[in-house]
């Protein structure tokens, strides 16, 4: 037993219920284990990568914000563009909703902490380390990644030395979503607080149950794909080459397999969100909390079979264009339940707008948006006019930016003042919200004209007709990038000191749920006693 | 179909701008294929459906905001669900989705027949230019982006660009074809994978290395159609242009003569000739 | 899955470790052995070193967070809620496993059932066969119509495979048994039977060993030899890598059966790695059938 408690294991066991708070100084970070702890660290981590992928795209906006070359050699472009996506979606928008994950779904399924502590802290600290590798490819000569976040062979093998480094961040980065979806997953499945049924869940915790399978099904799928990448690049194989026997196909077809689920990875924990925000300030029941549940789970099996739409243009059997396209259009069937119930939930309530009431809102009209462009790209021969044009770019924008986002931004104004103990400024909070809905449409409504008159996607010079438009976008997008310090400054200012947030925070509304009961900011440890649920 | 297109076509007049500005275009070329013009009314068809359903669903949004307000005194109810219209909103969707996949259906498996086409050109993407091959004719040329423009495109030229005619659009030996034939185009590609997209055609089409696709278009009216690489393939993508010239019949054969010299002509004359690749595609047939 | 604890007894409650340095020694140790890999891969001066000392580091992070968690398990700090939620984790990062290899299974399936039969000419890939690959017949297997990597030949099934395919059977009943063995407290059995599995384990992998080098001096069949070479070698290679794993991890199971550790009713760590070495199995059922035999 000594030597057991020369390792500081049985010095806990023997008072186990000793309320200690957290650790002094680094360690508490760099050693942690608390869900809330991991969970800020999270956050932080992809406010930071938000702004680096937010520089990139300013980078881009900036060589197209007038035709010809100005700024930037054309590889160097096509690197910022890469980077810029992979930057925003494996750093800002998953690594977010991982952070919220860990912060909220503890507090609201009444757990004292996530399932498997020390592996959520491994899970993150691989993010800034294969962060670290993607984004240092831009000190080597050879440059960045400029293939696209798409990676499409043989184009992505014609990089340099710092191919292997892209396709092992990649790796890295997986691992760490695989290992954080376990923990949702297990957290959710294992810890729920005795009354706590299923469909008694908060619709937060629901879809990113569902995120954290569709996680597990699909980032091992990239993983094999960017492994074939690298075996045809170094070691000789064919995967990829008509001349073996391969086909560059193929790797479309599993990259895609991943890739279209990779896209509800990143809106399904939104949807959670919206579902938590908008009954809140609406004072009203969640309408139709059942067909929600059913809604995501249905949009998940459906993100399976529905991949190939990426690759209408590719040269497909008719059979499987038109399998693709029909799975794809049946897509909008569940959203737009999911659309109409929250609408439903809205009529007839007694609506305020807050914060995160207007980040809910706006993304339920500008989702739409981007989700009607993407059943238009769904239509096989329209999107023969469609792909990989501006108009792509435009739609994914709208479900991703105000989309995934806005979500993210509702919800940090939704529970930031429980998080901190303190209410932030509301005022700014408005202008932040309104500034960004204001340019963000500026930023990206255009780009549906661009796309439909012609101009292709990942092109950094264009020619002259396209230029009105672009410059429209390029104000948009430095408008937007402006406003988005304001955020950053929101978020310093209630985390320094503010009014006391009571324990209910929205206490004119009717927020539900387990995580309004704790004091704000929760004790160190979140339920050392389960509540019981009825 | 014909009914759609012109319900669509009818609809399409009201958009501003479409015909008007040459700027600050809003929407799709019309085109000037048979199957641009499908695609197009496709394109109208599902854009009106969008914005009727965007109507209902914001405006319903927009009555609760400006409706139901706590500052205005509003009191929540307490319903929260209702099988029957639930089920109404899933049923309706489903079947405005199946009227949308019809016509849609229609038009991919027209897309899709490239059978008895005049002419058959291998199109081949290189980094960064076209190559073009005529099967049926002993004709192949490389095309590449103009020099005027190549010259304005480099970092920091310099140049103004709009004061270059089709600046980014324009190459040294465009493609010719003859207008009203059926072109059958073979794509494929020497290293990367490249598209071949002209909007005016209403496709585009990946040309990948090691395999060949095929589209086809039967263009109506004489003109030079532009379009451009379409899938990113490496640091020159934005500079491999596409640009087809439609002649008529006779100009057409002139251009023919041309190419292939005055000893050829005579064979070119006859639509059959011995060439290897002829034979090829008349297998194929 | 009922619901984790009851509002009780500390003894009740759901372990939570304090804080732990092997996290960020985990993720350190990754940085390392990737960056090394990079390194080496480009050639440059050193890369092995620095990659072998990545996997030093991270075997030393395996050990240091494992004998943490073996000692906290031997000292019965975790509740039955604590040992199903390692359950679950164990059973969801063996789904991601059976996810990674199906990407290598369906790359497999799409170049037999698609891309080989387009360069034949087959399908909608008619001109494919006609203007480029003139000559190429579709068959399986095959290095493709450029016949990347020369002539080679196949193993066949019914040789060193399928008596592969026998000893990875024989273990999982070897296993089985040793289950039951626990079970019943029988640790004799037990031991014995834990040994002939990971013994069974290293035989498969000598094998397979020997079986690359054959194909590798005596058949030109290498990772290069085409499609056919890729998948094999691909499939084939990371099974071998897993079994490798799941050998180990049943010796070091077996190290702490030896030791005492485990009872009737608590040895997540014994099932856990079962459950790895079934799925290796199944794996390998699935590689005999499509890669070998059919
Ligand atoms: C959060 C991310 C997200 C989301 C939610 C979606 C949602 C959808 N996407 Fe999108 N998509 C992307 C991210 C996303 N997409 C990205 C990143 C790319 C590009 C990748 C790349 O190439 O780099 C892409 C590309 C993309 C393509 C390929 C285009 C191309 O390259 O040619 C297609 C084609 O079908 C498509 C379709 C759809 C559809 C049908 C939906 C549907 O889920 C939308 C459903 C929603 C609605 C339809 C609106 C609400 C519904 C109603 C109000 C009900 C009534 C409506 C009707 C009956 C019409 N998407
Ligand atoms: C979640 C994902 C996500 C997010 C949030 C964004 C956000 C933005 N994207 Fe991104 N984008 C993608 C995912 C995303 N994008 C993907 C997948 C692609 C496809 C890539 C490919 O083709 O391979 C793409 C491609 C893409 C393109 C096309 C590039 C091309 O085809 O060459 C463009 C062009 O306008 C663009 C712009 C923007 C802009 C302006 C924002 C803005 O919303 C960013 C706003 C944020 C900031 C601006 C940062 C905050 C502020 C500061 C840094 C302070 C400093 C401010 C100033 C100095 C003004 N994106
Ligand atoms: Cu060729 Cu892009
Ligand atoms: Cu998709």
């Amino acid at each position: 037993m000594s030597t057991v408690q020369a390792h500081g294991v049985a010095g806990h066991h023997a008072d186990a219920h000793d309320h200690h708070g957290p650790e002094k100084g680094w360690r508490r970070w760099v050693f942690a284990t608390n869900h809330k702890d991991i969970g800020t660290m999270y956050l932080l981590f992809s406010l930071a990568m938000f702004f680096i992928g937010g520089l990139m795209a300013l980078i881009v906006r900036a060589e197209l914000f007038q035709p010809g070359l100005q700024l930037v050699d054309p590889y160097f472009f096509n690197t910022m563009t890469t980077m810029h996506a992979l930057v925003m979606i494996f750093g800002a928008v998953m690594p977010a909703f991982v952070g919220l994950a860990n912060w909220m779904i503890p507090l609201q399924i009444g757990a004292p902490d996530m399932a498997l502590p020390r592996m959520n802290n491994f899970s993150f600290w691989i993010l800034p380390f294969a962060f670290t590798l993607l984004l240092s490819t831009l000190f080597f000569e050879s440059g960045g990644p400029a293939g696209g976040w798409t990676m499409y062979p043989p184009l992505a093998l014609q990089m340099g030395e710092t191919f292997p480094m892209t396709i092992f961040a990649i790796h890295l980065m997986g691992a760490s979503s695989i290992m954080g979806a376990i923990n949702v997953i297990v957290t959710v499945m294992n810890m729920r607080a005795p009354g706590m049924s299923l469909l008694k869940m908060p619709v937060f915790v629901w879809g990113w149950l569902i995120t954290a399978y569709l996680l597990i099904a699909v980032m091992p799928v990239l993983a094999g794909a960017v492994t074939m990448l690298l075996t045809d690049y170094y070691f000789g194989t064919s995967f990829f080459q008509a001349a073996g026997g391969g086909d560059p196909v193929m790797y479309q077809h599993i990259f895609w397999f991943f890739g279209h689920p990779e896209v509800y990875i990143m809106i399904l924990p939104a949807f959670g969100v919206v579902s938590e925000i908008i009954p809140t300030f609406s004072r009203k029941r969640l309408f139709g909390y059942d067909t929600m549940v059913y809604a995501i789970a249905a949009i998940a099996f459906l993100s399976f079979i529905v991949w190939a739409h990426h690759m209408f243009t590719v040269g497909m059997p008719l059979a499987g264009q038109m399998f693709f396209m029909l799975s794809t259009m049946l897509i909008a069937v569940p959203t737009g339940v999911k659309i109409f119930n929250w609408t439903a939930t809205m009529f007839k309530g007694s609506l305020t707008f807050e914060p995160p009431m207007l980040f809910a809102i706006a993304f339920l009209f500008m989702f739409t948006i981007g989700g009607f462009s993407g059943l238009m790209l769904a239509i096989v021969p329209a999107d023969f006019q469609y792909h990989d044009s501006y108009f792509v770019v435009a739609h994914f924008h709208y479900v991703l930016v105000p989309g995934a986002v806005f979500a993210i931004m509702a919800a940090v104004y939704y529970w930031l003042p429980k998080w901190t103990g303190h209410m932030y400024n509301m005022k700014l909070a408005k202008l932040h919200f309104w500034l960004s809905t204001i340019f963000v449409n500026l930023l990206f409504f255009p780009q549906h004209f661009l796309g439909l008159a012609g101009m292709p996607r990942r092109i950094p010079d264009y020619s002259t007709q396209f230029a009105d438009w672009n410059l429209v976008s390029s104000i948009g997008a430095f408008g937007f990038g402006f406003a988005q310090l304001l955020f950053a400054y929101i978020v310093w200012q209630s985390i320094r000191g503010g009014a006391k947030a009571t324990d209910k925070v929205w206490d004119g509304g009717a927020p539900q749920g387990l995580e309004w009961t704790l004091s704000s900011p929760p004790p160190y440890h979140s339920f050392e006693v389960a509540p019981e649920v009825k | 179909m014909a009914k759609t297109l012109k319900y669509a076509a009818g609809l399409a007049a009201c958009l501003p701008g479409s015909a008007a500005f040459a700027a600050w275009d809003l929407n799709m070329p019309v085109g000037v294929t048979e199957l641009s013009r499908q695609i197009y009314g496709l394109h109208m068809l599902i854009l009106w459906v969008c914005v009727i359903i965007a109507v209902l669903v914001f405006g319903a949004i927009i009555y609760s905001i400006v409706k139901f307000r706590h500052s205005k005194g509003a009191v929540a109810a307490t319903f929260d669900h209702s099988t029957k219209v639930e089920v109404v909103w899933t049923v309706i969707p489903i079947a405005i989705l199946v009227g949308m996949a019809i016509p849609a259906a229609e038009t991919l498996i027209n897309i899709e027949d490239t059978r008895d086409s005049d002419l058959t050109v291998k199109v081949t993407g290189y980094q960064w230019k076209w190559h073009y091959e005529y099967l049926d004719h002993d004709i192949s040329f490389f095309s590449t982006m103009d020099r005027d423009s190549d010259r304005a495109r480099q970092l920091r030229a310099g140049v103004d660009v709009r004061g270059i005619d089709n600046y980014l659009l324009e190459v040294d030996n465009p493609m010719v074809v003859p207008v009203g034939a059926k072109v059958r185009v073979l794509l494929t590609a020497n290293d990367v994978i490249h598209s071949w997209w002209v909007p005016e055609f209403g496709m585009k089409k990946d040309a990948i290395p090691g395999f060949i696709n095929e589209m086809w278009f039967r263009a109506d009216e004489p003109g030079t159609y532009r379009g451009q690489c379409a899938e990113l393939c490496g640091r020159d993508h934005a500079y491999m242009p596409v640009v087809v010239k439609v002649l008529p019949r006779e100009e057409y054969e002139a251009w023919l003569r041309e190419q292939q010299g005055e000893g050829a002509a005579q064979a070119a004359a006859s639509d059959v000739t011995s060439d290897a690749a002829a034979q090829i595609v008349a297998k194929a047939e | 899955m009922a619901q984790a604890q009851t509002a009780g007894a500390p003894a009740d409650k759901y372990y939570v470790p304090h804080h732990s340095p092997w996290p960020i020694v985990g993720a350190s140790a990754l940085f390392v052995t990737v960056a090394g890999a990079c390194m080496w891969l480009n050639s440059a001066n050193g890369g092995r070193w620095v990659f072998l000392l990545g996997l030093t580091l991270l075997a030393t992070m395996f050990i240091g967070w494992f004998g943490a968690v073996i000692r906290e398990s031997e000292s019965r700090l975790y509740n039955a809620a604590v040992d199903r939620s390692f359950r679950m984790g164990m059973m969801w990062f063996i789904f991601s496993e059976v996810m990674f290899f199906s990407a290598f299974f369906g790359a497999l399936w799409y170049a037999r059932q698609y891309s080989v039969p387009w360069l034949g000419g087959e399908g909608v890939k008619m001109f494919t066969n006609l203007l480029l690959w003139e000559d190429f017949e579709p068959a399986w297997p095959t290095n493709g119509p450029a016949n990347v990597g020369g002539e080679f030949e196949v193993i066949p099934a019914f040789g060193l495979p399928a008596i592969n395919t026998a000893i990875l059977l024989t273990s999982g009943v070897t296993l089985t048994i040793a289950h039951h063995a626990l079970k019943a407290g029988n640790r004799k059995m037990l031991n014995i039977f834990l040994a002939l599995t990971f013994l069974l384990g290293f035989l498969f992998i000598g094998l397979q060993a020997e079986e690359y080098v054959h194909a590798y001096r005596d058949l030109n069949l290498t990772l290069s030899s085409g499609i056919y070479g890729s998948t094999f070698f691909m499939l084939t290679g990371f099974h071998g890598f897993h079994v490798t794993i799941g050998a180990i991890m049943l010796l070091v199971v077996w190290l702490r059966s030896m030791k005492g550790h485990f009872t009737p009713t608590h040895h997540f760590a014994f099932e856990g790695v079962a459950w790895y070495w079934h799925f290796v199995d199944v794996v390998w059922l699935g590689l005999f059938i499509f890669v070998y035999w059919l």
